[in-house]
């Protein structure tokens, strides 16, 4: 493994890109991802690859979406108000089958949002955000290194559903720096036969994307259904006997962990289900919990709640019933304090459930 | 002197309206594919509206989303350069809801070619005002006619020529034999420099809409050849090929 270096989280996931094989990026500037595009006007340049500064975040997503057609690596960043505008393209590649990485430096909120690092745009890339039924995989990824990994492997993950990627960062992991250290440069590159490239022989592809309503919406049920089947990912910390289980997905899920291992130090039986993928929603980390457990506290960065839902369908896999709280800590990350002083009240009847 | 009289291979059974113009221009456009070598080495990138029906030409492409096309098109064109790219829009997609790409493509110079179809109106959704629409038109959202004190008719081409040094700019009308032919003399113009390398090039093609004009196929023809050239000009506006 190379050296570790300390690199800013919007930088490393660039690097990570370009490392992963990325033939393209296009963007448009927005806070609080703004460093990865900038990071990439250069190291772009130097390596012979295409880098677009879009006149809108409208235009970056149709950029990549045309890349993604001719079988290109290509990826586009943004952030809440940007990323909303981006849903009509993406649900444009889900319909053309276009791989393709888009990265969400989340805002907390609605409207032009707050800079705070939130988790407010869960359901809406959860469920695809655009016109039509359709999913994206989405990453959320709670550490640098972890969204190096990540994202140093997404290219292939989109090219194997041939579908758009989301990883899901926020403005803390965007903009603080840890150590972390890059895989080698990818050198192997896998060829596709429905890729555009003016022989015509996208052609077919073409018509897959523009068949009828019967054919779309099997293709895309079966796509679905397989990144279900395939791509959950998660991390159980200390749930074998876990009477509470927390949930809890990128940054704040550190906090989590920390407030399991004092509350285990205290005797309390609690444990972790940190989402690494928020969707597919790692139902099958519920599967295999016990028949010991209580109840389930979400614990998300939202106003209203959103991952508690995911989480109440989940417990239908470990007994009917199962009360779900939430714990929305809004646009700042939660403390152990707080989720401590949150699983109290849960545990001494003073909190009602959500779910 | 020989004429091939033979339709292009790629250029399959359309589904326009009779009397519109979009099939005369596909059919120019593939006429000059074919004979510069390129059916092989093309990509025709469609806008939404009627464009959607140019799926029946059997060539590599991608239905764009609405006015983005221009967007799309330029990023192709950067990962294959060597490849000719042409991205058809109605005046709707291009000037309308895509004029931000549009502008932007010819803005960044890019070295790709855009044919617009202008008639005046959105075809496809059942003849609604454009920007493109004529001072006193009437249209299914300007039913007493488009304001005469209003806005007027959009010139893109001029604006383009104008203002961001294109390679080749022009404007044509399918009204006539005359006028087809030369508008097949700017495609071939657009798409050789293009090959050439030489920048962004453009033409906009006056087309009739006669279902949604309330005219026969001639009176539109007709209406193409004098009204419409009252606001928009034939010729070439920009040329350095």
């Amino acid at each position: 493994m190379a050296k570790k270096k300390m690199m800013k989280g919007n930088m490393a996931i660039a690097e990570a890109a370009l490392r992963g094989g990325m033939d393209i990026y296009a963007g448009y500037p927005i806070t609080p991802s703004t460093e990865v595009m900038e990071y990439l006007s250069g190291r772009m340049i130097d390596l012979g690859r295409v880098f677009i500064q879009a006149e809108s975040e409208l235009a970056a997503i149709n950029m990549v979406f045309g890349a993604g057609m001719m079988g290109k690596r290509a990826m586009t960043a943004s952030s809440g108000p940007g990323m909303a505008l981006k849903q009509e393209g993406m649900s444009y590649m889900a319909r053309n089958n276009t791989p393709a990485v888009i990265l969400n430096v989340t805002r907390w909120g609605t409207g032009l949002g707050s800079l705070n690092a939130g988790q407010t745009d869960y359901l809406r890339d959860t469920r695809g955000g655009g016109e039509g039924g359709y999913r994206n995989i989405v990453f959320a990824p709670n550490s640098i290194q972890e969204a190096v990994d990540i994202t140093y492997d997404s290219f292939e993950v989109a090219e194997k559903y041939q579908n758009p990627v989301v990883i899901m960062t926020c403005a803390n992991l965007g903009q603080m720096e840890e150590p972390c250290s890059f895989p080698e440069f990818k050198t192997e590159r896998p060829t596709f036969d429905w890729a555009m490239d003016g022989t015509g022989r996208g052609i077919a592809a073409r018509q897959r994307g523009e068949g009828s309503i019967e054919v779309v919406g099997q293709h895309t049920l079966d796509k679905v259904n397989a990144m279900i089947e395939n791509e959950q990912r998660w991390e159980t910390f200390e749930v074998e006997d876990a009477e509470y289980v927390f949930v809890a997905f990128g940054l704040p899920s550190r906090a989590c962990k920390d407030t399991v291992k004092a509350l285990r130090a205290k005797g309390e039986k609690v444990g972790l289900i940190r989402p690494i993928t928020i969707w597919p929603f790692p139902v099958k980390a519920f599967a295999k919990l016990g028949s010991q457990v209580k109840g389930f506290i979400s614990v998300e960065g939202t106003n209203v709640g959103q991952m508690v839902e995911d989480v109440a369908l989940a417990t239908k896999k470990v007994k009917t019933n199962l009360p779900c709280y939430l714990l929305n800590h809004g646009g700042n990350l939660p403390t152990v304090k707080q989720i401590t002083a949150f699983y109290e009240g849960v545990k001494a009847g003073n909190i009602k459930e959500v779910f | 002197m020989a004429k091939n009289i033979k339709a292009p291979e790629a250029l399959k059974p359309h589904r326009f309206c009779p009397g519109c113009g979009h099939g005369v221009i596909a059919r120019v456009i593939m006429e000059v594919i074919e004979s510069r070598g390129l059916t092989n080495n093309f990509i025709l990138n469609r806008g939404v509206g009627c464009c959607c029906n140019l799926r029946s030409i059997e060539v590599d492409g991608l239905q764009c989303s609405h006015g983005r096309s221009c967007a799309s098109t330029r990023a192709m064109k950067l990962l294959a350069p060597d490849t000719c790219f042409v991205t058809y829009q109605g005046d709707g997609d291009a000037y309308v809801i895509g004029l931000q790409e549009t502008l932007n493509a010819a803005y960044a110079k890019s070295n790709i070619t855009l044919i617009t179809v202008n008639n005046s109106n959105f075809g496809m959704t059942g003849g609604q005002m454009a920007w493109t629409t004529l001072p006193g038109q009437i249209t299914t959202t300007s039913p007493y006619g488009r304001p005469v004190d209003g806005p007027l008719p959009i010139q893109i081409p001029e604006m383009i020529a104008n203002s961001f040094d294109p390679a080749f700019v022009a404007r044509a009308s399918v009204q006539s034999p005359a006028e087809i032919n030369k508008l097949k003399k700017y495609v071939e113009k657009a798409i050789d420099a293009q090959m050439a390398g030489k920048g962004f090039t453009m033409i906009e093609v006056l087309a009739p809409c006669p279902t949604n004009w309330g005219l026969t196929p001639e009176k539109a023809i007709e209406h193409v050849a004098t009204d419409m050239q009252k606001y928009y000009p034939l010729g070439v506006f920009a040329d350095r090929t």
